[in-house]
């Protein structure tokens, strides 16, 4: 019956070529931005190389700081101090890592300027994050002990900054801000929109102008938190926040008095969001309504013109509906056949959608519009885009099914 | 020794006091009207009637393709007034095999695959479904046809094709409208002796019909005017 089912499916798209091409075209269009989209939120929000324990990791990212009459207020990463005293600290935790968030710096080479993201941070880093050393090693607790000027660049800066790239550069020196470093690894760097992990080079908190001496609570640091398990994480959360709560008020912090402060550790995709919203609670309902009207506006009015193109074509399979009736086809049979068939539509659809999608992602990849972009067409985005295609499939063939099988059978014959 | 008295052939379509009214938003017809009409088991029926006569209404309302204004059918003794559409489809599918002028082919699909229709809906296998439809071709003489596309066939093959999609599933009735109506007399002959076959062989066949000489092929004649049975 399935087999066929399709194989009319595939007549049928055979006998209009033009109409076919417009059906086939709008599907995988509608497909392949969802398909991309999908493949960048899972970029964005997904265990990715280097932090591919993200389902375990909690972030702590911003304080909040506010005076009693609500007239001033500070927001922003923390201080080193406040860091390893109340997250360094945390018992229920594998480990923590506390490093900077993005500093800009410039190197030179010759009289040209490479301007560079680096970034000062403990050893644990290295163990929280999964980094793949092409070069060299970490740097460990020795070297941030002796405050060694060590670096670890990626090989993007390796490429930009050597003449030759193709040699090994671990214990060559590096000149950044007027200050040698000397290599001591190189790693594939980590796109830009992971922003815990992206930088060119990164240094041991200890070496100059890392600032990790700051007394006061904010600062310019922020932190990693590794769980043993994901189901650890609530534990976790809970222990660091009564950490917090020990933190007596009002506090003092740049000559002003704060009554109230907030610090958080949550999983990536709350701190994503959160940093976009500003940690709102009620703008993240607006935030998922617009994402949910714009994914229906793209899957929505698509699925309405084909709707359309599909119901005008199925009085021309008038006849077919009547005999298929005449000769013992129930109702519900019917729509069955159109909706399958419609389905296997929407698939050839995806299909293409498929391909274009690969062509665009390695477009994205190559063009370094994102740096290092890493975006992939993995299982989880595969089985999206199936349940995406079925979406898609019952919502233009569901109506025009419903209009051609209730058609009677004597009107179909005649027509 | 007396001979025992013949039984008497069961009826397979009875039509009682059957109207039907087509109706626009201006106008009225009567197409059938008033019409009582037995057809017993194995019998072999033609209907004659001018153009619009209500013929073909007949026909559709015996087949259970359409639904009369008012009155009963029944068939093989099952009044079907009050049945669902899943349980008409089930009737139409075990009992009623339909032949019309324009064959109504499936293009899109093979011989082979037009004949399997039938049997799609009783959910025979794909192997068996196969075998009952070769036999069925085989039966018309079109073994040879059945990876053909209707577009590829005559007429009079078309037709033959259309009549063992109407007798894959073994069915006891066969409602033909002008089976002969769009072939030459060549062809029409050679499909008027395949009907009158498949009655021997024990099919109730009711047939539309303009052609006098098919019909007086035939056990018994109807003739309708302005949906009015006059003989």
């Amino acid at each position: 019956m399935l087999l066929n089912y399709i194989k009319i499916a595939w007549k049928v798209l055979l006998r209009h070529p033009f109409y076919t091409f417009i059906t086939l075209f709008g599907i995988s269009l509608t497909l392949t931005v969802l398909m991309v989209l999908t493949s960048f939120l899972d970029h964005l929000i997904g265990s990715h190389y280097p932090e591919t324990k993200r389902d375990r990791t909690l972030y702590v990212m911003q304080m909040h700081l506010q005076d009693s009459s609500r007239t001033s207020s500070s927001n922003g990463p923390m201080s080193f101090k406040f860091l390893t005293d109340y997250a360094k600290s945390l018992k229920t935790a594998e480990r923590v890592t506390i490093t900077t968030f993005i500093n800009s710096s410039n190197a030179y080479v010759g009289s040209q300027k490479i301007k560079l993201n680096t970034k000062f941070t403990d050893a644990d880093f290295w163990q929280v994050t999964s980094f793949e050393f092409l070069e060299g090693k970490p740097y460990n607790e020795q070297n941030i002990a002796n405050g060694d000027n060590v670096a670890v660049i990626t090989d993007d800066f390796k490429k930009h900054y050597f003449e030759n790239s193709s040699e090994p550069v671990v214990g060559k020196d590096v000149e950044i801000e007027n200050i040698h470093y000397k290599v001591i690894g190189v790693v594939k760097a980590s796109p830009v929109t992971r922003p815990f992990t992206y930088a060119d080079v990164f240094f041991p908190y200890t070496a100059p102008k890392s600032n990790y001496q700051g007394t006061g609570m904010r600062g310019g640091y922020v932190a990693m938190i590794l769980g043993k398990d994901k189901a650890d994480l609530p534990a976790i959360q809970e222990e660091f926040q009564s950490h917090i709560d020990r933190i007596p008020l009002p506090i003092i912090q740049d000559g002003t008095k704060f009554a109230v402060m907030d610090v958080k550790s949550v999983p990536y995709l709350e701190n994503f969001l959160g940093s976009i919203l500003n940690g709102n609670p009620g703008m993240k309902a607006i935030f998922f309504g617009i994402i949910f009207f714009v994914l229906f506006m793209l899957m929505g009015l698509p699925a309405i013109n084909l709707v359309n193109i599909n119901v005008s074509r199925i009085m021309e399979r008038a006849s077919e509906i009547g005999i298929r009736k005449a000769f013992g086809a129930p109702i519900r049979t019917l729509m069955w056949q159109f909706i399958v068939e419609n389905i296997f539509i929407t698939f050839i659809g995806g299909a293409i959608a498929l391909i274009l999608t690969f062509i665009v992602i390695h477009l994205i990849n190559t063009s370094g519009m994102i740096a290092y972009a890493d975006l992939t067409i993995n299982l989880y985005v595969f089985v999206i885009s199936i349940v995406v295609c079925l979406l898609f499939g019952l919502l233009s063939g569901v109506l025009p099914a419903l209009r051609m099988s209730k058609l009677n059978i004597a009107e179909a014959l005649k027509s | 020794m007396p001979s025992a008295p013949c039984p008497t052939p069961k009826i397979m379509i009875s039509l009682q006091n059957i109207e039907k009214v087509y109706r626009t938003s201006t106008i009225e017809t009567l197409a059938l009207n008033n019409i009582n009409l037995d057809i017993k088991k194995g019998e072999f029926v033609s209907i004659m009637g001018p153009s619009g006569c209500g013929k073909s209404t007949l026909l559709n309302v015996m087949g259970l393709l359409d639904e009369p204004s008012s009155g009963t059918v029944q068939l093989d003794g099952q009044p079907v007034m009050k049945y669902t559409d899943k349980e008409l489809a089930k009737l139409r599918n075990q009992k009623i095999g339909f032949i019309f002028q324009s064959f109504h082919l499936i293009n899109d699909l093979t011989v082979l695959d037009n004949v399997e229709i039938p049997l799609l809906y009783r959910s025979t296998n794909g192997k068996p479904r196969q075998e009952y439809a070769k036999e069925a071709l085989a039966k018309v003489g079109l073994s040879n046809r059945m990876k053909h596309f209707p577009k590829q066939l005559s007429g009079g093959q078309k037709q033959r094709v259309a009549i063992a999609r109407a007798i894959v599933g073994n069915p006891d009735i066969i409602l033909a409208d002008e089976p002969t109506g769009n072939l030459d007399s060549a062809m029409g002959n050679e499909i008027m002796t395949i009907l009158q076959d498949l009655n021997k062989e024990g099919a109730t066949i009711v047939m539309v019909t303009h052609d006098e000489q098919m019909a007086k092929r035939t056990h018994r004649l109807i003739r309708l005017f302005d949906g009015t049975q006059v003989l």
